[in-house]
């Protein structure tokens, strides 16, 4: 029994008390630097550019930039979670390629370029090479509406700032069920059309409680533009006494964990990752791809999980607004940091079976979100 | 030159649509079909993104993309014969179809022609979400009443047939 603790309390401290924790935020925060530098260029070209013209600089800088993130973004956070599993189960990790292994990953990029691009006798030619490119497609397309600042003169910073921001993000994750069950059908593979399958259900199944948490921020906001939502939560005790999750406390704590939850399942993130369990399925729906192909499966996967910390970060904890006024590089450590916390869990939690999977789904998760939708409405409506 | 690309993005959206609806009807293959409407969905989302209908199309996309295909999918990939579908019926009636069809168009011509639409000006028209909020819980509660009472009776009978017969559990 003291040895299970021990093995617990090891499992939820391992990544606390890990050194290169600190190393990889630094490697985190350059990757982050991209759409600052890019802000601070808005600024220079504010100068020099007509007003006319200022709207589409920030476009193409954010654009820019966020094709940046998300073309690094997998390569470290690939070392990134090989070193917190590391460090999780008492080992060091990738050592040699690089100071700490930091270059591990731009090797294994290198070799999935050269390998060889499989394609299955029987497999279904254009489902099997539209599959992987639908999925970065989606994942890629949802950034479009993520912003990360506020200039002084109140221009949001995005790539679109749209006025239905999170319907948006909602509608397009759901794209990303699609590329998988495109995946596991193209590749005429039972264990891929099984993973498939997994991964359709238990997309559809946890878009409704995403949205409906996602509701309950809107109500309490009244706009469903990602900019307003974050400044109505600028001010507060420390500046960070009017994030969301702070509000009607416990009632949004609860909300931000379950979106949270939500969002690791709909990455299929452990331990939601039955539609790829590697004990039961060999790879689930990517059993059958290599190479390139692969590759953009795990692009995509790591802009998504990229995606869901940002969006819980922008709508729950404040997005760029914090102690430190307006910054939006607090914007990318929060993002990057829950990001971090999904590693994390992935490497302490044990996979859920489906039928428990399904059962947290709509027998748990969905009931308290409507409870806390009809809640915190009824108390926003009496203030 | 703005408008000159705008035209070439709506008339290839709508070759698009047209296209993958075509496939749609006349492919063999079940799953290509179902994905081909994918394709055609998006489609329609992006001319209501041109009319200006930005809640509309988030939730073209959320609800038709999202959730119904994504479970026709489910469905069509549990069913056994999927290629090489023969679905014509054994009496194909070339003439009244083509005439029927033929009244249709020009009917639809007619009305798009005749009614006044009352278009409005180019440009940004500005958000929508608000006011058609205002209008589901104002002028028009009653309908979007009826319409979730028959979407919860519409659950409650699914639930109700897919049920196990005699098990307790």
């Amino acid at each position: 029994m003291i040895t299970r603790f021990r093995q617990i309390e090891m499992r939820l401290m391992g990544p606390l008390t890990m050194i290169p924790i600190v190393l990889c935020l630094v490697v985190l925060g350059t990757i982050a630097a991209l759409p600052v530098v890019a802000t601070i260029l808005s600024e220079l070209v504010a100068d020099f550019v007509p007003p006319a013209l200022q709207h589409l600089t920030i476009v193409v800088l954010g654009t820019a930039g966020f094709v940046g993130i998300l073309a690094l973004n997998p390569i470290y956070s690939i070392w990134l979670e090989r070193k917190v599993a590391a460090h999780v189960q008492d080992r060091l990790g990738p050592m040699r390629v690089g100071w700490h292994g930091l270059l591990q990953s731009f090797a294994d990029g290198v070799k999935l370029l050269f390998k060889e691009d499989l394609v299955p006798r029987d497999a279904d030619r254009v489902l099997f090479g539209a599959a992987p490119m639908l999925a970065v497609a989606s994942a890629f397309a949802a950034f479009a509406i993520v912003p990360w600042g506020v200039r002084e003169d109140g221009t949001v910073l995005a790539v679109a700032n749209l006025n239905i921001g999170v319907l948006y993000f909602i509608a397009i994750t759901s794209l990303g069920a699609l590329s998988v069950l495109m995946a596991g059908w193209g590749s005429n593979n039972k264990y891929a059309l099984y993973g498939g399958m997994r991964a359709a259900a238990q997309m559809v199944s946890y878009e409704i409680p995403t949205a409906i948490l996602v509701l309950v921020v809107v109500a309490q906001v009244g706009s469903l533009s990602i900019p307003e939502i974050v400044n109505a939560q600028a001010g507060g005790i420390l500046g960070v006494g009017d994030w969301l999750i702070f509000q009607l406390f416990p009632l949004n704590l609860i909300a931000f964990v379950l979106f949270f939850i939500c969002g690791l399942a709909e990455t299929n993130r452990t331990p939601f990752d039955i539609p790829e369990a590697e004990s039961e399925l060999v790879a689930g729906f990517h059993t059958e791809y290599s190479g390139m192909r692969f590759a953009f499966f795990f692009l995509a996967e790591y802009g998504n999980m990229l995606l869901v910390s940002m969006l819980a970060a922008l709508l729950f904890l404040g997005g760029w607004v914090g102690p430190f006024g307006s910054n939006p590089l607090l914007f990318f450590v929060k993002g990057f940091g829950l990001v971090v916390v999904q590693m994390w869990l992935r490497w302490t939690l044990p996979r859920l079976r489906v039928d428990q999977l399904m059962g947290i789904c709509w027998k748990y998760v969905i009931p308290i979100s409507f409870f806390l939708l009809v809640v915190t409405t009824v108390i926003k409506g009496l203030l | 030159m703005e408008s000159m690309a705008s035209a070439a993005i709506f008339y290839g959206v709508a070759a698009l649509v047209l296209g993958s609806a075509l496939y749609v009807v006349v492919g063999r293959n079940l799953v290509h079909s179902a994905f081909a409407l994918v394709a055609a969905f998006f489609g329609v989302a992006v001319f209501y993104v041109y009319l200006g209908a930005d809640f509309l199309a988030g939730a073209q996309v959320l609800i038709y993309v999202g959730g119904i295909l994504t479970l026709l999918l489910f469905g069509v990939m549990l069913t056994n014969r999927i290629y090489n579908l023969n679905l014509r019926s054994g009496a194909i009636q070339v003439v009244p179809g083509a005439l029927s069809a033929g009244l249709v168009f020009a009917l639809l011509v007619w009305i798009i022609q005749s009614v006044d639409w009352g278009a409005m000006d180019a440009g940004d028209p500005g958000p929508t979400s608000e006011s058609i909020g205002r209008l589901l819980v104002g002028d028009y509660l009653l309908p979007f009443e009826i319409a979730s009472v028959l979407l919860l009776i519409a659950l409650m009978g699914a639930a109700m047939l897919v049920r196990r017969r005699g098990s307790r559990s």
